[in-house]
């Protein structure tokens, strides 16, 4: 019991600590950009909630979710194709390996020139940026699925849909889920940067809004915002990988424990 | 039932080529339970692969049931060597059996049928819900037999299929195959470099040389139906035919270092 | 007759020059259609234009000291993280109780995402250089700090036993055991952390500005709609990224190589 609480002390002593100190330390600060956290936690509510909500946050997610989708789904058909085709594979590796290369940020600007500022630049902002992690590690798990199980597949001749369901995409789920993990992240910040460039609301729109509105505490509520996004959805990303990779975890540890 | 004509293959590439099976002419009856024995890298492998229509012959033909094989045939089936990688890590057993039937068509009552059944038949009737890793390596190896019963192919090959156990499940998993090939009287092609194993549950052994590999002999074994690990291995023809096989096979090892 | 199919063949099957292939059908693609006008050339200007505008570049002095100022915001940025993080990963994976106490801090702040940071970097520092190098460094830092927790708990534990049987004291096991372990995710974390840095450095100069960088340049071309320069640029991040990626690889092997696997990333 002792060791439990104790644990459990471990776990949570650090954050309560470093949240207690920054409330006293900066209880009675005076700085203009650094205001009392006890000023951000109460502006938060009032500045997040109703409204705001419905005109930035919501949009904001929904091209989040849209951009990711995309991103995943384009990442995946595209890198079973070159990862299942050798000829193919040579001949484009190259070409990604200095597309990749682009950090994907730049492409914003030409972007916005191409096709303006609407909701479907800035989907296509996030979809730029999240899909060179699910296609290069799609290409190198389908590349890398055992040869074993290939010959199984082929001598009881599983094929077509079948065998890209139950064998392909799952023999290359693990590097997948790196793909997309990654992919989750730079999605986030596309995200941020598409709107901080060119937009007229969403949460990074609002953020930088309130920088430039010298609304310091509201920027920092902003800031805390994005923050628990990132959390929150890597949290839910670490609960859907524990369910389909469940498989392979329990392989592993069999594995290691010399089955 | 599996007809071999003049087989060959040669693997190329790099300018280098490597002549692995050299002229193999070879005939299975239906129903008949067949062991190819022969030195380690004959090609015992190339050859089971150009059988299960994985691997296309440089020239000579296989015939399975008539019909010339040009890609993985009906009714063949394969149990690999490597138990661990055929079977697929994400799919319970049941699903792993069930795999293969659902990709011929079979029904799902039917299936369901066929799972069971072939599960008790390898002696692992409550296994199927488990992941293959979850079980030890004999008995991974016997749910990969259990799928192969339960495609009931009319031909299965085996390739080195109990090279990795240790020898106590060795001898139960041989006793098994003897069961399910007397069961479901399927024709049986059992690959394996061991002398013993070879004489043990075959009804004719064929003798690979090295490679280029060519058919040494081929002999009829003619030990009572009914096989025994202990009986049977202390009887006086085992041992004799055993030496046979042997000394070929050391002759061929000979040749092959001259 | 039987030679054409045959050299065919090999061509096909010579990967670097189907590579070759593959990036001039790309750069061929890209100077057709804008031509024919299935692309608008106003915004999607051929090939040629965006190579004599990057020939052009080339003899601007302002474009190297923008590439120095990005490689080296880059580098400075790169070294900052993989400093603190090797340093802070070896010390809180080496004592349990660390490891344990800062585990949820760190699971917490390491998925927000930098750019998040950039208001605050932006109302914090008046130099821009150092909100550019506030995100660049909280980007790279986590990659590095993880990949070296996980090297330092994967010591094998009967290698750890057989040094403390030799009684080897703390430094020597740390020097001989643990850092050799490191080493290879180490590795790993500083070449996902260079190019997570680059990335970070010319979305700051583009954001930020403020500093002699590709990504101020870019927006800068952008503000005077200078359409073939931004693309000149933009394959210039590209090349710069490319020679990134090249050199963190190398490097990785030439210190790995005496090293018996080579480490795949970890699905962390």
């Amino acid at each position: 019991m002792t060791r439990v609480l104790g644990r459990a002390g471990l776990l949570l002593g650090l954050p309560v600590v470093l949240l207690v100190t920054w409330w006293f330390a900066s209880a009675g600060s005076k700085s203009f950009y650094q205001p009392p956290l006890e000023t951000i936690v109460k502006v938060f509510p009032d500045t997040w909630t109703g409204a705001r909500f419905k005109s930035d946050v919501f949009p904001s997610l929904i091209r989040l979710f849209i951009g990711y989708g995309l991103a995943v789904a384009l990442g995946i058909a595209l890198g079973v194709l070159i990862g299942a085709n050798r000829r193919l594979r040579a001949l484009v590796e190259p070409l990604l390996e200095f597309l990749r290369a682009i950090p994907p940020p730049v492409l914003v600007p030409i972007l916005i020139l191409i096709a303006g500022i609407g909701n479907p630049t800035k989907v296509l902002v996030i979809v730029i940026g999240g899909i060179w992690p699910v296609l290069l590690n799609t290409v190198e798990g389908v590349r890398g699925v055992d040869e074993v199980l290939a010959d199984t597949c082929r001598s009881y001749r599983i094929g077509g849909w079948l065998r890209l369901r139950t064998f392909i995409l799952r023999a290359a789920s693990p590097q997948i889920v790196v793909g997309a993990r990654q992919a989750l992240s730079i999605s986030i910040i596309m995200m941020v940067i598409g709107e901080l460039l060119g937009a007229t609301n969403g949460l990074g729109y609002t953020v930088v809004e309130f920088q430039r509105g010298f609304q310091i505490p509201e920027m920092w509520s902003g800031v805390f915002v994005l923050g628990l996004l990132g959390v929150l959805l890597s949290l839910a990303f670490t609960l859907v990988e524990r369910r389909v990779l469940s498989w392979y975890h329990g392989a592993r540890a069999a594995e290691r424990s010399g089955h | 039932m599996l007809e071999i004509n003049a087989l060959r293959k040669v693997y190329g590439g790099h300018g280098r080529q490597v002549e692995a099976l050299g002229d193999i002419t070879l005939t299975v009856e239906d129903g008949q339970f067949v062991c190819v024995v022969g030195p380690s890298g004959c090609g015992k492998t190339t050859l089971l692969r150009c059988l299960g229509g994985l691997l296309a012959p440089t020239s000579g033909e296989v015939k399975v049931a008539g019909q010339t094989v040009t890609g993985p045939p009906d009714g063949l089936a394969i149990v690999f060597q490597e138990y661990g990688r055929s079977l697929f890590p994400w799919l319970r057993v049941a699903e792993n059996i069930e795999l293969p039937l659902k990709s011929k068509g079979v029904g799902r009552a039917e299936r369901r049928k066929l799972v069971s059944e072939s599960l008790s038949a390898v002696g692992l009737g409550d296994a199927g819900k488990a992941y293959p890793w979850q079980l030890s390596g004999g008995m991974q190896q016997r749910v990969a037999i259990a799928r192969a019963i339960a495609f009931q192919p009319k031909v299965m090959l085996m390739d080195e299929p109990f090279a990795a156990v240790d020898a106590q499940t060795r001898a139960d998993l041989e006793d098994l195959v003897r069961t399910v090939w007397q069961r479901f009287g399927m024709t049986m092609l059992f690959v394996t470099h061991d002398i013993d194993e070879a004489v043990y549950l075959g009804e004719r052994v064929v003798m690979l040389s090295s490679s280029p590999t060519h058919v040494l002999e081929s002999l009829d074994i003619d030990l009572s139906a009914e096989r025994d690990q202990l009986k049977t291995r202390s009887e006086a023809r085992f041992v004799e035919l055993r030496s046979h096989v042997y000394a070929r096979i050391q002759e061929a090892k000979g040749a092959a270092a001259r | 007759m039987t030679t054409s199919p045959n050299t065919l063949r090999r061509a096909g099957d010579n990967p670097a020059l189907l590579g070759l292939a593959g990036i001039l059908a790309f750069g061929a693609l890209l100077e057709v259609l804008p031509r024919v006008g299935v692309l608008p050339s106003e915004y999607f200007p051929p090939t040629s234009k965006i190579i004599a505008a990057l020939i052009d570049e080339f003899g601007r002095g302002d474009f190297w000291q923008a590439v120095v100022g990005t490689v080296s915001t880059w580098l400075i940025g790169l070294a900052i993280a993989v400093l603190a993080g090797i340093v802070l990963g070896i010390l809180i994976g080496s004592v349990p109780v660390l490891r344990l106490a800062t585990a949820s801090t760190i699971e917490f702040l390491r998925p927000i995402p930098s750019v998040a940071l950039l208001p605050l970097a932006v109302v914090l520092f008046s130099a821009p250089i150092r909100s550019i190098l506030l995100l660049v460094v909280y980007a790279s830092f986590w990659q590095v700090l993880i990949q070296v927790l996980h090297g330092v708990t994967d010591v094998d534990p009967v290698a750890r036993e057989t040094a403390a049987s030799y009684r080897l004291n703390r430094w020597r096991q740390a020097r001989y055991l643990v850092w050799p372990t490191t080493l290879p995710y180490a590795m790993t974390g500083i070449r996902l952390a260079a190019s997570v840095a680059l990335v970070l450095t010319i979305t700051g100069e583009l954001l930020i500005g403020g500093t002699k960088g590709i990504g101020e340049q870019i927006a800068v071309a952008q503000s005077s709609i200078a359409v073939p320069s931004m693309y000149a640029l933009i394959v210039v991040s590209g090349l710069i990224g490319l020679v990134a990626n090249l050199a963190t690889r190398r490097a990785e092997r030439m210190v790995l190589a005496w090293h018996p696997s080579v480490r795949r990333e970890l699905p962390l």
